[in-house]
């Protein structure tokens, strides 16, 4: 098995080439905030919080552009959403490698929903909530990542699953 | 990019006494940002949480996260599926080089756009 690809020096590298000077400095923390679990898993309520974009789609089962490229601010889809209508609009993904047309491949609500019924977790917050992927580290800190803590409480959330795409 | 996302509000949940478990496949961006409690799987970017189309493996990878909740004592604790994506590792050896790039055609030309809207828009904000 080979070594895990390291992205940042990979993307690095690659953005010079495309002739863009400055490297783009990720975010780095030395300090970790964490908090334990308090009850056992089949007592909690558990709500997706994930960058992979994943929206709803139109009426006639076909992507919806008009909300394609919508930019900022954190969203909220409800819970019980069948996955045949869902898809995410991410174009990040190793488009060589892989696709994207399995929405529990990146966003899990068919499985946490088994494992509800196996009685493995309590049961499933009324909403997941989306959050746009932000150039700015800043507007994700001060805006958005806020947002979805508030949404998380409001709706009693005792873990959080984050999925990026 | 969306794994630092992800990771920067999964901090912020914890801060708020949220216990997370992030699923990922950049292990590098998720471990340099630092979070609470992580499942890398050594997929590529778009298998976050296991291979398409398979239950089996998408339920081990999930179950590998329940169990972090259930027995990380300390923050930084990544554990990896032990799945590998195929034989062949070409796709670890051609994602963003010249030879293949990551973003193109149409989704190249979406991405510049978010670029400038997003600059349109701190410009209308200043």
């Amino acid at each position: 098995m080979s070594e895990h690809v390291r992205y940042m020096d990979r993307t690095r590298d690659y953005y010079v080439s495309q002739g863009y000077e400055k490297p783009y400095q990720w975010a780095h923390h030395t300090d970790v905030p964490f908090s334990l679990l308090t009850k056992p898993l089949s007592e909690c309520r558990v709500a997706i919080v994930s960058t992979s974009d994943v929206a709803i789609m139109g009426p006639d089962g076909q992507r919806d552009r008009s909300n394609e490229f919508s930019v900022g601010n954190v969203y909220s889809l409800p819970s019980d959403t069948p996955v045949d209508q869902l898809y995410s609009r991410q174009e990040h993904y190793d488009q060589h490698a892989t696709n994207l047309d399995d929405v529990n491949a990146y966003y899990p609500v068919d499985r946490l929903r088994e494992l509800v019924e196996q009685g493995r977790i309590g049961s499933l917050a009324p909403s997941f909530h989306g959050v746009y992927t932000g150039y700015s580290q800043r507007k994700t800190a001060d805006v958005d990542a806020p947002e979805a803590v508030r949404r998380c409480i409001e709706e009693e959330v005792d873990v959080a699953v984050m999925t990026p795409v | 990019m969306c794994h630092q996302t992800v990771s920067l509000v999964a901090r912020q949940l914890e801060a708020a006494g949220i216990p997370t478990v992030l699923f990922g496949t950049a292990k590098d961006i998720v471990e340099h940002c630092g979070v609470a409690r992580f499942v890398f799987s050594d997929f590529p970017l778009g298998n976050s949480c296991g291979r398409s189309f398979d239950a089996v493996q998408q339920h081990q990878v999930l179950e590998l996260g329940l169990q972090l909740l259930e027995h990380a004592t300390a923050p930084r604790t990544t554990v990896q599926a032990p799945d590998v994506w195929g034989d062949d590792d070409t796709w670890k050896q051609l994602i963003f080089t010249e030879e293949q790039p990551f973003l193109s055609g149409e989704a190249l030309e979406n991405w510049l756009a978010a670029k400038q809207r997003y600059r349109d828009q701190r410009a209308a904000a200043q």
